[in-house]
Parts: structure tokens; sequence; C-alpha cells
């Protein structure tokens, strides 16, 4: 349920997006974020941006959110936080 | 320095630090997933025995009360309602059952990943009552709010929430009123930290004169939060540190906490193991009434009855760790779990069941001993 990546906005109409999340494409809300926009990268909560997090920062949490992945076989468990 | 100098680095200072020290540094985290990922990455196995991290009420599910479930269960007996949630709870047993066995039954109980679904689902089905088990921490609060709006903005009335939000400070401030438990410090959660913000823990700090720290969810990040948590208790200092700028700023999300703000006000609610606390939960405002399936449906909730053997509410409070109930790993587990603690993803006892198992003897030993 704590769930929360960082995912990168493709397309933005107001206050919904749509995002890339590692391999999925997932429509998400941007009220808590609204001055995010196109090509920028948020932190997604259960279906809503939380914040807007620096590029650099979100590669390096995917970087290492796909070395755990690996490690642990290809298992897709992620749980990255409450 | 790579990531595992600096893994090494950090644990070798935690071990200088706390040698030959007789008190343990006993510190908690109030995050499933800090607990999660602590267990996975064996973090613990590179702490020194007399540093303790501990699993707090950081799990949603878990601290979620047993009369809530057997409200929710029974609102999905009523044959006209459906019910919405989140993955997790699904499973969590009540008195009469779970959400899974009485959508085995034949109630309609859907799993949503998102408040944006459950409306796109009230929308497309206008002739069903959808209710939406509005449960979590600040993280998922302003999700529900937000919904709450559209749902009102749209005129969506056969969409409404049955809430059972929590706040996180309150639950701490209760353990450390709890003369019981004994915390020297706060590893804080992140996620709801990025709502709340780093400042949210300051009278943790100034009142009770514990430490706290945010930090990220990766094992170097925790194993950083640990080693300045203990620096912190070694030197006798008390601050609070944002070991997670990159997410977590001083003073949170404002739209979100306004989104809370806007349709919530804090209220009494009823946590498992921690009873009921004031202002410890998030009622929905009058204005909303409409919305608020509690008024809606008008549902009381009734009495907890922990299942029979489970310590759930110990684990949670840091009272017990999960290999001291005796039913862990053998009447207990995950696929036949007991207590929420088993149940949720982010719960300490799957996390135990998962990756720490084989630490019972050693534990056990502990708990005998009552070093623990
Ligand atoms: S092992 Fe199962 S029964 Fe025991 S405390 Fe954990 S969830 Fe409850």
């Amino acid at each position: 349920m704590c769930l929360a990546l960082p995912a990168r906005i493709e397309t933005k109409d107001e206050l919904l997006a749509w995002v890339v999340v590692g391999e999925a494409r997932m429509r998400i809300s941007l009220i808590m974020t609204p001055e995010a926009g196109v090509g920028d990268w948020v932190l997604v909560h259960a279906g809503f941006a939380i914040r807007q997090v620096a590029e650099h920062d979100a590669l390096e949490t995917w970087k290492i959110i796909e070395e755990v992945e690996s490690r642990a076989g290809g298992s897709h468990e992620r749980e990255v936080g409450a | 320095m790579n990531p595992r100098e600096l893994m090494r680095m950090y644990t070798r200072e935690l071990n200088d630090l706390v040698a030959g020290r007789a008190a343990p540094l006993n510190l908690m985290e109030v995050c499933g997933t800090h607990t999660v990922n602590a267990c996975r990455s064996g973090v613990h196995s590179l702490m020194p025995e007399n540093v303790r991290l501990i699993s707090g009420p950081g799990c949603p599910v878990c601290v979620t009360a047993q009369r809530y479930i057997d409200a929710l269960v029974a609102l999905g007996r009523r044959g006209d309602v459906t019910i919405l949630t989140y993955g997790d709870m699904i499973r969590v047993a009540g008195a009469g059952g779970s959400l899974e066995i009485v959508r085995g039954e034949g109630a309609d109980v859907r799993v949503v990943t998102s408040t944006l679904e459950g409306l796109e689902i009230a929308r497309r089905e206008p002739n069903r009552q959808c209710v939406f088990a509005a449960v979590g921490f600040e993280t998922t609060a302003p999700a529900t709010a937000a919904a709450v709006l559209q749902a009102a903005s749209e005129g969506l009335r056969n969409f409404s929430i049955l809430p059972a939000h929590k706040l996180v400070l309150p639950a701490m401030r209760t353990l450390l009123n709890d003369p019981e438990v004994k915390i020297d410090g706060f590893v804080c959660p992140g996620h709801v930290s990025v709502i709340i913000g780093s400042e949210a823990y300051r009278p943790i700090v100034s009142e009770y004169h514990k430490p706290c720290v945010v930090t990220g969810f990766e094992a170097l990040q925790i194993m950083q939060g640990v080693l300045h948590l203990s620096r912190q208790i070694v030197r006798g200092e008390t601050r609070l540190e944002n070991l997670y700028p990159e997410a977590v700023s001083a003073h949170g999300n404002a739209h979100a906490v306004a989104l809370i703000d806007r349709v919530f006000v804090p209220g009494t609610s009823a946590w498992r193991a921690l009873g009921e606390m004031p202002e410890s939960g998030l009622d929905v405002r009058d204005e909303f009434a409409a919305f608020d399936a509690f008024r809606k449906f008008d549902i009381r909730l009734g009495e907890d009855h922990e299942p029979r053997g489970c310590i759930c509410g110990k684990v949670i409070t840091g009272r017990a760790v999960p290999v001291e109930c005796r039913l862990f790993g053998t009447v207990c587990t995950p696929v036949y779990a007991v207590g929420p603690c088993m149940v949720s993803s982010e719960g300490t006892c799957q996390a135990w069941f998962k990756y720490r198992r084989h630490e019972s003897h050693r534990v056990e030993r502990e708990a005998k001993e009552g070093v623990r």
C-alpha cells in the first residue's frame, strides 16, 4: 500500500498525467504536485504524485531497485516506503 | 566511495561507537517499508548486539483495529454495496471473516490500486453503492481526500469512504508515554515525512527528548540512519536530522496537507493494540458527510477480539518480536496468516518469516534470558 516509485511524466492534461514507471505506463493525479510538467520526475504513491524529485535522484533510486531485483532473482517485489 | 565501502564504514563506526556499552540502544522505525527492507537486506545482522532496530506501528494494515475490519465485512455482506480496497486489506480477518472470505460468499469486493480507480468504478456503475476502505497513514490520506473532493464536485452520490486513516505522531507519543516500552530514538517514516515534513517530529525531540532521524529506504540509508541516531544517543545529544532531503523537506507537501485539512478533521481513532487515541485519526468534515460511509450506512464499531494466540499487538508496539509468538512459522505463515502482521506484505511477522527465520534461536534465547 505504501509503494512509492519515481516516474517520469509523459503527458499532462490539467491535473492528470500519464507517467512511465519502470516498464509500465500509468495514469496518475498531479493534484499534490501541480507545478510538475512533462519530462519532470515525480514520486508516485497509490496513483498520486506526492513530490517532484530531481532526475538524478530518481535514476539513482531506479538503479538501486534494479540491483535489488536482480539479486532477488528478478522478483518484482518492490517495497519502497510508508 | 562505493556503496559497499560506505556500508563497511558505517558498520565499523557503529561498532566502535557502542563497543563496551552495557545498556542496549533501542531504536524504533515506524514504517512498514523500513521493516521489510531492513529485514530483506540483512541490515540487522550487521548491527552490534547492543543496537536494536525495533519495528513499531508502521504498517497501515497492522494498526487497523479489528472492529473496523468487522464493519467492512458486514458492509460487504449487505449485498448492495461494492467494497473498494487496497490489496493488503483483503486477507485480514475480523471476528466474522475477511473481505476475501465474504467475496467467496458472493460479496462484491474489488481491489484497487488508487482512489482514482475507485472513482472510475463508481462512475461506471451508478447503480452500485461503492465504499472505499480508507486506511493508511498521512501518505494515503491526501489521495482519499482528493477522491472525496472529486466525488463531491461531480455529484457522485454512489461513492463514499469508510475512514480509518491514522496519524503517525500520536502513535509515537503513546509509545513514549508507555513505561513498558523503551525507545531511545526514532528512525522516522520516509514517505509519511514527504507529506508532513521533517519538522513534524520536532515535538518528539523537544518534549520527549528523543532524537529523530528521517532516512530513506535502502539498506545503506537505513544503516546511515541507525548510525546517526546512535551517535546522538551516545553523545547525549537530542536532535532532529533529515538524511533524506532529496524527498523530504522541512514542511512537507503543502498541497497534500491542504487536501487533508479540506476534507478531514483530526478525531479519535481505534488502533490495534494501542486502543482509542484522541486526535490520532481523521474524521470526515460535516460538509462532506454524504461521502462518509459511517454516516451514510449508520455504521457503529463493535468490540475487538484479537485472534487467539496472536501477539500482533505486542509486535507492533515493539514489546515482542515475531519469533516469540507460539504460532509463528507453524500455525501462522504467509500462506495461512493468523494475524495482520503476517498477512500484510509490510507486516513485521511476514518480514521475519521471509528473511529472519534463521535468527529465531538467538532471539528466543535472548528473550528467555530477559535481554529483550
Ligand atoms: S506470528 Fe502470526 S499469530 Fe503470531 S503475532 Fe505474528 S501474525 Fe500474530
